[in-house]
């Protein structure tokens, strides 16, 4: 399913900030992450993480350091701080807001909306 | 091959600006990690490469997306080197180090005299003929530094300054003289070139290498008026706040910030020059061209209703002086014009236009040299016109010559080449006559 450019980039600073809540991670293990949440029903262009990643630790809200993998190359880590913790909250609140409005309106319109197709195994 | 392949993807990286090297490592890896799990999956190593390029997305939107967050990096940095060049962030520290010491030691140095009695206001006449020495056989040295000079090239740039500081204080000057003054102003002249053989660090005998310090010096005293600029706004607002509470800076000013300033200024100057050489477009090229059009308008004017009208030149005793100026300017034009070219290129329109501009500059002085042949023996010969004359005689057959080469090229008879050589040679001509000024004229014009 593809979805909406706009839906992506507003959702990708939650979604990063939560994957990162569960542990510290770099750029192509959150991408898998996220492919596994959505059943691979969203579809990030790889190469658009890095950006999201860097204004999130311009903002503060997460901390990068270089590390050697096992792999033995350099890889960059990312943690959260103290207050990308506050700010996913935040996020929290305000997308459970837009979710249970619309869920309101989607229960009150009855319409039948054809439902996502079940998730798959990633 | 899959090296290869990520080697030149990494090259076509590097060519964008808004993404750094320490963001190529990052997507480096992931794409490493995206290669590794396509082909644990049975893909071919190429097709796995194609595959996560692919996903990466695609390079145009990449970049533009690092630069919407990182909109800074379109804006060329200076003098904060970027974090993650690694080893040669120690080399340009060093160099800042040395450039830095080295001003210093210029704003000491013009502050040792004062140690034997030598005070600026008293003796100006032995700061004016000195200047130059003060600070460039310091950026000398720090050329030599640089580019680690052969050591067999040294002694001769030391015996020119030595040779510079002997004839700037033997003669018995009369204070304040013509002569003395002549002798201050073609000393650095004469010197710069000096300057010029470190700089170019061995590379002197190639065209190449003295166009080099053409660029240098064009930029160099662009950086030092900026700087001049900047120092003139901080000395007015440090003047203002002392004099609030009541504390006049100025014989601070006077004898110790303008001079060691000045000197100091130029060291830091030319490391700027250096270091920013690569970084940055040069700005003298990006003046010449803005300005070349609007003097050949000027001096077309100029000519149009000299000629037009017969209106006589009004002579006075110092014209000279502006259409020295003029032609000066003109020669500046031509020559950081040419820097800027690349000497392959076909003629353009900007190539005729240069040609107008100085055959109007030509004719412009044509005009003026006339007038005053007429009546030079009326003036007499003082110093200060004969090192007019000559210096006008000087730049008017390099513009000539150049203009002759330039035509040349234009009706696809020479190679620009010619017209780099002419000029990168004509410089020991400036350097030769200004030394002759020096050592020759004050004992024929008797020290007045």
């Amino acid at each position: 399913m593809e979805i909406n450019k706009d839906l992506i980039a507003a959702s990708s600073t939650p979604l990063v900030l939560a994957i990162l809540a569960e542990g510290d991670s770099y750029g192509y293990a959150i991408l898998r992450r996220v492919q596994e949440l959505s059943g691979g029903r969203m579809e990030w262009t790889d190469g658009m993480l890095y950006p999201v990643l860097h204004r999130l630790e311009r903002a503060g809200h997460i901390q990068a350091r270089w590390q050697v993998a096992e792999s033995g190359r350099r890889r960059k880590y990312y943690r959260m701080t103290p207050q990308g913790r506050a700010q996913l909250a935040e996020e929290r609140r305000q997308w459970q807001t837009v979710d249970a409005t619309l869920r309101g309106i989607w229960r009150m319109l009855s319409l039948a909306v054809p439902a996502a197709p079940p998730l798959q195994a990633a | 091959m899959l090296e290869e392949q990520i080697e030149q993807w990494r090259s076509y990286l590097r060519n964008r600006q808004a993404i750094h090297t320490v963001d190529i490592a990052e997507l480096e890896d992931h794409l490493r990690e995206q290669i590794g799990a396509l082909s644990a999956a049975g893909l071919a190593p190429d097709e796995a490469f194609l595959v996560a390029v692919k996903r990466l997305g695609n390079l145009d939107a990449l970049s533009r997306e690092f630069a919407r967050e990182h909109s800074d990096r379109l804006w060329k940095q200076l003098v904060v080197p970027a974090a993650d060049t690694g080893e040669p962030q120690a080399a340009a520290r060093t160099d800042a180090l040395v450039a830095f010491g080295l001003a210093v030691a210029a704003a000491v140095a013009i502050k040792v005299p004062a140690l034997f009695g030598m005070q600026l206001d008293q003796d100006a006449g032995f700061y004016v003929r000195n200047l130059s020495l003060f600070v460039l056989p310091l950026l000398t040295g720090y050329f030599v530094w640089k580019r680690r000079l052969e050591t067999r090239t040294l002694p001769w740039l030391a015996t020119a300054f030595v040779a510079a500081g002997v004839f700037a204080n033997v003669y018995p000057f009369t204070p304040e003289g013509n002569t003395e003054i002549l002798a201050a102003i073609h000393g650095p002249i004469a010197l710069w070139i000096v300057v010029g053989v470190a700089y170019a660090g061995g590379r002197w005998g190639e065209v190449a290498g003295r166009m080099d310090f053409i660029r240098f010096s064009g930029e160099l005293f662009i950086y030092y008026v900026l700087i001049a600029l900047g120092g003139g706004v901080l000395m007015g607002f440090t003047a203002g706040i002392f004099e609030a509470i009541g504390i006049d800076i100025e014989p601070i000013f006077e004898s110790w910030i303008l001079p060691c300033g000045a000197v100091g200024g130029v060291l830091v100057a030319s490391w700027l020059v250096e270091a920013k050489q690569s970084v940055i477009e040069n700005m003298a090229p990006v003046l010449a061209r803005l300005f070349t059009p609007l003097f050949a308008i000027v001096l077309l004017v100029f000519l149009g209703i000299v000629l037009g009208t017969g209106r006589g030149l009004d002579i006075e005793r110092e014209v000279l002086i502006i259409f020295d100026l003029l032609l000066v300017v003109v020669l500046g034009l031509l020559l950081y014009s040419i820097s800027a070219r690349d000497p392959r290129s076909p003629a353009g329109a900007f190539d005729w236009l240069l040609v107008v501009l100085v055959l109007s500059a030509l004719l412009a002085d044509a005009v003026a040299l006339w007038a005053i042949a007429a009546r030079i023996t009326e003036f007499g010969f003082t110093p200060n016109r004969v090192a007019a004359l000559g210096m006008n005689v000087i730049l008017l057959v390099n513009l000539a010559w150049s203009a002759v080469l330039s035509i040349r090229f234009l009706r696809g008879r020479g190679a620009f080449a010619d017209l780099e050589r002419w000029q990168t040679n004509y410089l020991w001509v400036y350097a030769v006559w200004a030394a002759i000024v020096v050592i020759t004229f004050p004992p024929i014009f008797r020290f007045i």
